[in-house]
Formats: C-alpha cells, structure tokens, sequence
C-alpha cells in the first residue's frame, strides 16, 4: 500500500521527472510500461507526445534537446520498443546530445527467462549510450532518476538508458532528493591556468592563426559561442566551424571561412592546410574534417580545448591541450588575451589574410542557375532562395536535416548566426532524423518556423512521423530536394565507381503532395525555376504542416569535395569553380 | 607532443578503481573490443570491506597515443573513480599466480618436481600419475615455468591474471590519473 513516503514506482518515477525540470516526454506505450501511462493519464505538468515509432521518439528528443540545451526524454516499451530506440541512443552518442531514454522491461524475476517482449536492453545500448541502468531494488529507483539526468547533461553529453522492469513501476518505492555530486563521475570543467597562459602565447605569437570550432561550443551552451565571438573580434582571426559547429560563429562575421572539411569551402580547408597555429575548441578531428591525417595542417602547432580528454590526441597530436568546458576555457583565453600586452605579427596577420582573400575569390561555392522559365531547379539555389526568404519572417528560424546531398548544400547555403538553430545527424549520418528532429524543435517552440530540408530518400525512413504532426498540430516545414536519387550515393557511384549507379535510384516514389494530404498536411510542388518562390512562399506562411517537393537538378553533384584519403589541398571543385581536379588513391577507395 | 608522434609499442599495466556495479565490467570489455585495443590480462574483484569499490587490473599494449586513449577511455566511463598507469607512474609490483597440471611418471615426473622446487612452486594437489603445482610471480616467470613444463607431462593451466601495485607508499587513490 502506498503511504506518504512511499508511492507505486512509476508515481516515484515522475516526481523525479518533475523535479528534473521535465516537460515534456517523446513516448509510445506498450505492455511493460503501461504503470507509467496510468501516472502520465494521472496528472497535468509532463506533456507525452506520442510518435509513429520509437526511433521517431528518439530523434525528436535530440531536436528538443539542442535547440533548447535541455535534456530529451523518451519512453518505450521493452523489446522491440527498446530495440527500435537504438538508432536514435547511437545517433545521440555520436552528436553528443543529452538523452534519457526510459525502456520498460519484464518483472525482475523474468529476467533472463526469454519472456514475452524481453530484450537484453542494457546489454544491446551498452555501445550505444555514455551510461545505462537497469533498475533492480525500488528504493534505487528515484536516485537512478537523478543521476542518469546528471550523466546526459554534464561534461561530454550523451544518452542515458533507464531499463525499467514492470514491479519496479508498480511496488511502492521511497523517493530521494537529488544527490548533491557523483560519487565518481566529476568531469573537469574549468582550465588549467598554465595551460591558457602556453594557449595566449601561442596565439600571439601566430603568423597564420585559424580557430576551429565545433559542436562543443554548442554543447557548452549559448554563452560558448558568445563568448567565441568576443574572442573573434579581439583577435581578428579567421575562424571556420565543423558541421556540428555551425552557428558558433555567425556565418555573417567577415572572419567566418564558411564549414571545412569534405564538404566545406576552399578558403576553410586550406587555412587549415596553411596554418601555423591552429586553436581547436570543442570539436574532435573527426575524418571528414582531417581527410588524410598524415597530410592534415603538418606545420601548425595545435591548442585543443575539449571536455572529454578521450577527445584529445585521439586523431591528431596536439601541442597545448586544454581540458574544460569551452565556455570556461574561451572566457579565460579571453581574458588572459587582452590581459597580455604582447602586440600581435599585424604584418604576418596582413599577409595571411590577403592569402585568405585570394582562396575566397575562388568562389568556391559558386553555382549556376539558368532562371528561364522551365529551367531546371539546382538544389543550392532553392537552399538559397529558402534562405533568403526566412530572413524577414519575424520569426526563430530553425533547420533540421536528413543525410545526404541536401544536408551537406543546407550546411552550405543556410547561414546560421545563432548557436541551436541548427539539428542535423553529424557523427552517425543517420537518414531519417530530419523530420522527427523538426518535431521535437516544433514541440520546443511552438512559434518558431521549422523546417526539414529532406531528400526524397531519407524522407521516407521516418515519414510515418506525420501523423505525429498533425495530431498535435505542429507546423513542420518539410522541405525535399528531390533528385530521384540517393544523391550522395549516386555521387560517389559517379566519381568512385565508374558510373555504375547500383541501388541508388529512388524508384517507385510517392506522390508527395498526396501523401501529405493523407496526412493532413498541405503537399505542394515546384518543377520549374519560375515556381520555386510561389512555393517556398505559400510553405512559409501556412500555419500548418507542409510536404513541399521540389525537383531539382539529378545529376548536381556537392562541391568542392575533398575525396576519402585526400588531403585539404587536393579538393575537388565545382565545373563553376576553376581548379586542379585531385585523383582518388588506391587507399581512399576503401574508406568510407 | 613529440611522445605521440612515436610508433613504438609499450606495455602497460593500468589498474582502474570502480564502483562495484552490475554491467562496470562488460563496459570496460565493451570498450577494449569495441575500439580494437590489445588486452593481455584483466582481473577484477572488489577490495573494499563494503565491497563498494572493485579494482581492475588489465594489461594492454600500444603506441604511447593509443594508451594515452586507453586510458581517458577508461576515466570517462561514469562507474569509473580512478585510473592509474602503473607502468609510467614509477616503479610498481605486478604479480599473477598459475595452477598448473602436469601428467607424468617416472623420470619425466621427478623432473618436474625439481624444477618446481628451483621455481618455489608449491604441489597442492598430487596422486600417482599427476602433481598440480601452484606457482606465483611475474607473468615472465610464470611463462618460463609453464614452457619448461612442456616436455614434462603439462596437461593443463589455470592462471589468474596479474595484480598489480605501486611500490611504496603511493597508493592508486594518491596517484592522479594524468590529464
Ligand atoms: C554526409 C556527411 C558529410 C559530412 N561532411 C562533413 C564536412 O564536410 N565537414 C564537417 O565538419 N563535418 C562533416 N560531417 C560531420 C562529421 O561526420 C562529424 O559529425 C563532425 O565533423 C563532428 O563535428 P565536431 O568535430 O564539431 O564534433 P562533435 O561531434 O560535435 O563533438 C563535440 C566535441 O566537443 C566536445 N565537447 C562536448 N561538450 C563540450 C563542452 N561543453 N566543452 C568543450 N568541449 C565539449 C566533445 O567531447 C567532442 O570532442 C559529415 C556528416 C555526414 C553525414
Ligand atoms: C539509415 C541510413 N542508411 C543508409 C545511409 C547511407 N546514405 C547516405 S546518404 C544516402 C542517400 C540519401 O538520399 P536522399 O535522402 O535522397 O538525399 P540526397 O543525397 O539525394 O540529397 C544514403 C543511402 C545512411 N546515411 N543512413
Ligand atoms: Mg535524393
């Protein structure tokens, strides 16, 4: 029987969710945890929103979760609902992103029994999250609570698994306060001083500076990328962001290179190539960054400010790294910059920038779009078009994507001047994140414009996330660049593999316009130049969901590209761009 | 850092301080296999009086970056207190102990007996045919004894792993796991 102290599991389980600050859950119910379902249908303070499929409930909490620097919560059932959660927990640990995930499971005395819809949940996450529990005694449930929200958000992020079995959800547990600190787990935060003052001098000393930021800026929270700025407009320095960096540092800021690495801009990769000191701040050389790592940037010497030590002399020897939170780190680099009164190499920094300057003017991301009636659409100018036309919305504007072609010209054509405004699956490339992510922005912020640019492939993985959107009525743009093909496959079919397209054609697609409708949806679709903006514009003010299919270009490929195995300065450039067209070694053939 | 730009392998033997939790160990496996690392001995039970904290001791090898990784892997897991590079943290005792059987008679049999004398292995077991000899020290040591057993009628060995700790008075929990 329950009393004052003592309450059902499940009942104990909200209150910690409540006292974490929770609210809202992404879900689908199912045997194992329908003790919860009965607590949910009990109160008012924790929103459920209730999604197609679990890997749906995962992504759309990843979405919450960056673009409010809060943790995202999800509930499934055990077995298949946990086993289908799983691509979501690894896309979270890859992109760093604070999850919790509640999975049911059988009665502690099943366990192991091969029961109805039992799974080996902690044993399959394992790989999959930073941490995982499987609840055992009740009076640990509440504790569990506490610290798995502890886990996801502090130091590097990450998902959590909270294996729940059923009598734990329905025994009567104590609950328990929040404990004050870990036992164990205690992540470093703020710099070593003697480190800031190697960094400064390094720094001041620099000839051929470039700062590299990432996804821990964003991580860090939006004082982070603040704080980048000022340091920005101290040093004068160039600057160029990862993909998941992307809005660290306003893409405005004349300083800003534009992305580097495999994708990214000429100036981008070949300041990296050219530096001299390179300042790395909360990104992890990860290989579509470096491209060959014994030709990556060999003559700069590296400062690295990352949380996780794991994250430093992973890939690339540094020289000065600094363990902390970026936010910390770059607030006391700052200070100690304008505290040092060594004057900086102004005519080294003069000439480095000319050479910058040079590199811009090879316009790299230069394209050409034949504006006749029934022309052709090319995918950057619809990114640009959609881009151009959010300026003047009134409205937050955030982007989620798939995977592929259009996530890469998104990176590249959307410019972002605010940190979390920008979701895409970076670190797993996982197609079918765009839409459920959008939701879980949309949920976060009802006001806000959200839109998904999607490729008629990846669409398809989670499309069933629709009718997510219309029973709850949120407004998600969904916006396809849609070349018939897995274009990204296609282009590596095409410049890889002779040319033979094997498995990559978008056959037998749907018409999305009625697939829309079906939802309950607005469909809408641009063929042509001349009706491109009628489109983006009819999208953008609907107050509805909207499917809008934009044909565009089959054969564009994404440029520049710096092929698997090459090095920074052995780019492949658009037919618009001028350039030196670099072969692909015997070696990068077999990388992905 | 210069030291990282070395492709030399070297062995180390770390042990890991841990909360004595369900799943501690299938990480620390997880994350040997998961990322490819060498793992030559791992041993582990707890060795506090509540049985709150268990302590790892493994044995791996690797480029100094690649130990270097080994070893913030470890630290960054959430059961994990302490990690401590007894090899690169000064002078340390590694110890492992074997069983080992041997099958033979005659002249075979006496032989093994004296060697296990010259190795101060203990008979714990013995009947007509067989003796089990129980032998501790270094793994080198172990490796010598269990090779010269070979001719001799060796049919089986147990071996527990190395236990590893500072010399001195340094202790794991006064050692700091580098940053
Ligand atoms: C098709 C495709 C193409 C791609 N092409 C490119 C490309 O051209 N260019 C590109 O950049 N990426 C590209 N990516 C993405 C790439 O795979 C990686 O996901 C990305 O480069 C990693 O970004 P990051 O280094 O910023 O690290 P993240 O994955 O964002 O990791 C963050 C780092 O910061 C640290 N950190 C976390 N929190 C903090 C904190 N509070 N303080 C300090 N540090 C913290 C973490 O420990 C980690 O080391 C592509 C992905 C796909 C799917
Ligand atoms: C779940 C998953 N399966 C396969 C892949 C490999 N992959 C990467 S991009 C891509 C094609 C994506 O096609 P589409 O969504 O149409 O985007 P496009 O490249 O055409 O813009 C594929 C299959 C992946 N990233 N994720
Ligand atoms: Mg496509």
């Amino acid at each position: 029987m329950p009393t004052a102290d003592r309450q059902p599991g499940a009942e104990i389980l909200l209150r910690a969710l409540r006292d974490q600050g929770v609210e809202v859950i992404f879900g689908y119910p199912g045997g194992a945890v329908l003790p919860i379902y009965d607590a949910i249908f009990n109160q008012n303070s924790i929103r459920h929103i209730l999604v197609r499929q679990e890997g749906g409930a995962v992504h759309a909490a990843e979405g919450y979760a960056r673009s409010t620097g809060k943790v995202g919560v999800v509930l499934v059932t055990s077995g298949p609902g946990a086993t289908n959660a799983v691509t979501g927990l690894a896309d979270a640990l890859m992109d760093s992103i604070p999850v919790v995930c509640l999975t049911g499971q059988v009665p502690t005395h099943l366990i192991g029994n091969d029961a109805f819809q039992e799974a080996d949940t902690t044993g399959i996450t394992r790989p999959a999250t930073k941490h995982n529990y499987l609840v055992k005694r009740p009076e640990d449930l509440a504790r569990v609570v506490h610290e798995a929200f502890y886990v996801a958000r502090t130091g590097r992020p990450g998902p959590v698994v909270i294996d729940l079995p059923k009598d734990i959800l329905i025994n009567p547990a104590p609950y328990a306060e929040a404990a004050k600190t870990h036992t164990s787990y205690r992540p470093r935060t703020d710099p070593d001083p003697a480190q800031i003052r190697k960094a400064v001098a390094l720094l001041k000393a620099a000839k051929r500076p470039v700062i590299y930021a990432g996804g821990g800026v964003i991580n860090s929270g939006p004082h982070a990328s603040e704080t980048l700025r000022s340091l920005i407009a101290a040093t004068g320095f160039p600057v160029t962001n990862t993909l998941m960096g992307l809005g660290s540092c306003p893409a405005s800021d004349p300083r800003f290179l534009g992305m580097l690495g495999m994708h990214g801009t000429y100036e981008a990769n070949l300041a990296m190539h050219g530096c001299d000191v390179m300042l790395a701040v909360g990104a992890r050389f990860d290989d579509r960054v470096t491209g060959r790592l014994n030709a990556f940037s060999q003559g700069s010497r590296k400062i690295h400010i990352d949380i996780d030590t794991s994250s430093i002399n992973k890939n690339v020897p540094v020289e000065v790294p600094i363990v902390a939170d970026a936010g910390k780190a770059l607030d006391a680099l700052l200070a100690a910059w304008k505290a040092d009164s060594t004057p900086v190499d102004t005519t080294a920094l003069t000439a480095w920038w000319r050479q910058i300057d040079i590199w811009r003017e090879k316009n790299c991301l230069a394209f050409h779009q034949d504006m006749t009636p029934g022309a052709i659409i090319k995918p950057q100018y619809a990114i640009q078009r959609l881009f151009e036309m959010t300026r003047n919305l009134g409205k937050d504007v955030f982007i989620t994507t798939e995977v592929g072609q259009h996530q890469m010209w998104a990176a590249q054509y959307f410019h972002f001047d605010r940190p979390n405004h920008w979701m895409t699956s970076g670190g797993l490339g996982t197609m079918g994140y765009g839409l459920p992510a959008a939701m879980g922005v949309q949920v976060a912020h009802p006001d806000a414009m959200v839109i998904d640019i999607a490729g008629e492939a990846s669409i398809l993985m989670n499309i069933q996330e629709m009718g997510t959107l219309a029973q709850y009525r949120l407004p998600v743009k969904v916006f396809i660049l849609n070349n018939e093909y897995m274009g990204m496959v296609r282009q590596w079919q095409e410049l890889l593999h002779g040319g033979r397209y094997s498995e990559s054609y978008s056959a037998a697609l749907p018409d999305f316009v009625k697939l829309a409708e079906s939802f309950h949806a607005k469909g809408l679709r641009a063929t042509s130049i001349e009706q491109l903006d009628a489109v983006i514009l009819e999208m953008l003010t609907s107050d509805i969901a909207v499917v809008a299919d934009i044909a565009v270009d089959q054969k564009e490929n994404c440029f520049p590209m710096i092929p698997s195995g090459a090095a920074h300065n052995e780019m492949i450039l658009g037919t618009e761009v001028e350039g030196d067209a670099a072969a692909v070694s015997d070696q990068g053939f077999a990388l992905v | 850092m210069s030291g990282y730009q070395d492709n030399t392998t070297r062995t180390a033997t770390i042990s890991v301080l841990v909360e004595n939790e369900a799943g501690i160990l299938a990480r620390v496996i997880g994350l040997f296999t998961g990322r490819g690392y060498n793992i030559d001995s791992l041993t582990v039970a707890p060795v506090e009086a509540d049985g709150a904290l268990s302590r790892i001791n493994l044995v791996t090898s690797g480029t100094a970056m690649v130990i270097a990784q080994i070893k913030a892997q470890l630290d960054r897991l959430v059961q994990v207190h302490r990690v401590s590079d007894l090899t690169e943290e000064g002078p340390h005792i590694a110890r492992e102990m074997a069983l080992v059987k041997v099958i033979a008679t005659g002249e075979k049999r006496v032989e093994s007996l004296r060697i296990a004398e010259t190795f101060r292995a203990r008979v714990v077991d013995t009947t007509t045919g067989s003796f089990v000899f129980e032998i501790t020290g270094t793994s080198d040591k172990l490796d010598a004894f269990i090779d010269l057993m070979r001719d001799l009628g060796l049919s089986e060995v147990s071996r527990t792993g190395i236990a590893a700790l500072a010399r001195g008075a340094r202790t794991i929990s006064s050692l700091h796991s580098e940053h």
